[in-house]
């Protein structure tokens, strides 16, 4: 303990009070999001504004659930469809991203230059524009309201591809040779060097790619016309709209902010740790 | 006899040079199946939902459409009328993304590594809540953010900048901050780089964590004397394919950032077009107007200019050998 308290310098320690100042201000948004969900609506209309919830009450998570009990489609269907749409696409990402970037960082094979280019340059297009496209496609393929449809678009991800191939080229190739001459195959080679080493990529990949599934809301609005197939976030952002100039809805609005939140709260810190742990004892480079 | 048989046989030698060739192919490709088999899952998925679509997108630049049917070849008329006669798309969209992308870009880059490298000079227990603070901005998503930025900015006395500015004296009536076209687009960058830490500002913190302790201690020993010589000569070239997967993220973010200022106006397109960026400009033909082939020829421009951008950081980085 002694030890440690020794490590710390002078400069951590205004390194931390500044920090924690500006961390204070940054993480202001989630504060006022927590504290606005919990607003009974008579605290919404104060003058002056308060920021803090004076008592907090239950009341807009209600309304927001029995919002859809009265619909045709309940609540639990929206996050039923959610959950397995994120875990089958998150699962399915990491396999197939890392498989691609493993190959493509570490070997050299005809096309290898073509795919890259075409990666880094398919970046750039702007998701705006190719909505049209995409519909035609998916229902040209009859992947129309199914679960596969909300998958398989999500899965062609060259950001994923992009960072993993910057990281694992950085993995000394001399580890792989070791591994060839102790008789391990390219499988072998790819689960137990490449995979465990590469966590950290694998985590950060991990965290953005649920947090752009969980919110994303064109899958079910182009792709799924029959609404048992639609996700949460689509339910929440059609509760929103119009919502925007209105003092009253603010409450439900942040209740639903923060139910989208939450998920992607937990997933951050259960893969950051990872992130900042494995690569300090990995002894890799 | 042989003089007679000498043409065929250089046809013959040049037919075997081909197909000995091709067979080489063929080998290599058979020697590296493998590869193909570990790209083929991704490599399907990416030609059938982002290079096909693309290819028709781009195609559609060169026509009249409007989503309906009838589909005319006019040639380069769109990109001749974007930049002759769209008077909105050159005065307007343009100049506010060049000021937003030039602004928020390296702005948002710069400040993402500053914390980033902070945050690794701090104790490791405690890193974990700064990064969680520092990144949970861009965590919530459009939907909290839409919440907060327009309680935040609301025109009347009671949103909470107006109320503090109100409180201190130093205005004296409320502004309108979302209406008024002269706040717009500054309340825009400032929000932007507020959420600016997100995908590359992670792979900056994974990436430092990549970097050999012991080249430190080897810097050291060269006579590296403070923590700005330690930046410059060891972490920066120890996480080059992190800065640049940063930097590419950065570009592409920016010149794409477009649903900012509808969040924060709720309206699709920006009063007196303050806070109208290249991304608005397609939404507007694309969803309002229904002139897909123009936007298509707007997407294709913007593609360009994200491309070369993208050669800029490309070159910066000068890692061409390892991408």
């Amino acid at each position: 303990m002694i030890r440690r308290l020794r490590r710390i310098t002078p400069f951590q320690v205004i390194l931390v009070v500044v920090f924690t100042g500006l961390a204070a201000f940054m993480s202001l948004p989630i504060v006022f999001i927590l504290n606005h969900a919990f607003k009974p609506t008579n605290e919404l209309f104060l003058f002056p504004p308060r920021f803090f919830v004076q008592n907090p009450t239950g009341s807009n998570f209600e309304q927001l659930f029995l919002h859809a009990t009265n619909a045709t489609v309940p609540f639990s269907r929206y996050v039923f469809n959610s959950v397995v749409v994120v875990t089958l696409t998150l699962i399915s990402v990491i396999v197939v991203s890392t498989m691609a970037a493993y190959v493509l960082a570490k070997y050299q094979f005809h096309f290898k230059q073509l795919i890259l280019s075409l990666i880094t340059l398919s970046l750039m297009f702007a998701p705006e524009t190719v909505g049209i496209p995409r519909y035609l496609i998916i229902s040209g393929i009859h992947l129309n309201n199914t679960y596969l449809g909300h998958i398989l678009p999500a899965l062609a991800s060259p950001i994923a591809v992009f960072m993993l191939v910057g990281f694992i080229s950085q993995i000394p190739g001399e580890l792989m040779e070791a591994a060839r001459i102790d008789g391990a195959s390219h499988f072998g080679i790819f689960t137990k060097i490449v995979l465990p080493l590469a966590v950290p990529a694998i985590a950060t990949i991990s965290i953005f790619t649920f947090q752009g599934v969980w919110g994303d809301i064109e899958t079910s609005t182009l792709f799924m016309q029959d609404e048992t197939m639609r996700t949460l976030a689509f339910y929440v952002n059609s509760l929103l709209s119009g919502l925007q100039n209105s003092v009253a809805g603010q409450n439900v609005a942040a209740a639903a902010g923060l139910l989208m939140f939450i998920p992607n709260l937990i997933i951050f810190l259960l893969f950051q740790r990872k992130v900042l742990e494995t690569m300090i004892h990995s002894g890799i480079k | 006899m042989n003089t007679e048989l000498s043409p065929s046989l250089v046809k013959v030698a040049r037919m075997t040079s081909v197909r000995l060739k091709w067979n080489r192919f063929w080998t290599e490709i058979r020697r590296d199946s493998f590869c193909y088999l570990f790209l083929a899952p991704f490599l399907i998925c990416f030609t059938v939902f982002i290079v096909v679509p693309v290819i028709m997108a781009a195609t559609l630049g060169f026509t009249s459409y409007d989503g309906f049917g009838s589909l005319r070849f006019i040639g380069f008329d769109n990109y001749i009328a974007l930049f002759t006669q769209d008077i909105i798309f050159l005065t307007k969209a343009l100049p506010n993304t060049f000021l937003f992308a030039l602004i928020v870009g390296p702005g948002g880059y710069i400040l993402a590594f500053l914390f980033a490298w902070l945050i690794h000079q701090l104790p490791l227990r405690v890193r974990d809540y700064y990064t969680l603070a520092f990144y949970a901005p861009s965590m919530a998503g459009g939907v909290a953010l839409s919440v907060v930025w327009i309680a935040a900015f609301s025109g009347d006395r009671v949103g909470y900048l107006n109320n503090f500015l109100l409180h201190m004296g130093w205005i004296d009536n409320a502004i309108v901050w979302l209406q008024k076209p002269e706040y717009l687009l500054k309340v825009m960058i400032v929000v932007s780089l507020w959420i600016s830490f997100s995908v590359g500002f992670l792979a900056m913190l994974a990436g430092l964590q990549t970097v050999n302790r012991e080249l430190y201690e080897a810097g050291r020993i060269d006579g590296i004397s403070n923590r700005l010589q330690e930046v410059f000569y060891i972490t920066l070239p120890s996480m080059k394919p992190q800065l640049l997967f940063s930097a590419v993220m950065t570009i592409v973010t920016t010149l794409k950032a477009g649903s900012i200022s509808t969040q924060l106006t709720g309206l699709p397109i920006t009063p007196q077009y303050a806070g109208h960026l290249v991304i608005n400009h397609i939404d507007d033909y694309a969803f309002i107007r229904f002139e897909l082939g123009y936007a298509s020829a707007i997407s294709v421009v913007l593609l360009l200019v994200s491309y070369f951008a993208m050669r800029f950081a490309y070159r910066l980085f000068g890692s061409k050998e390892e991408l």
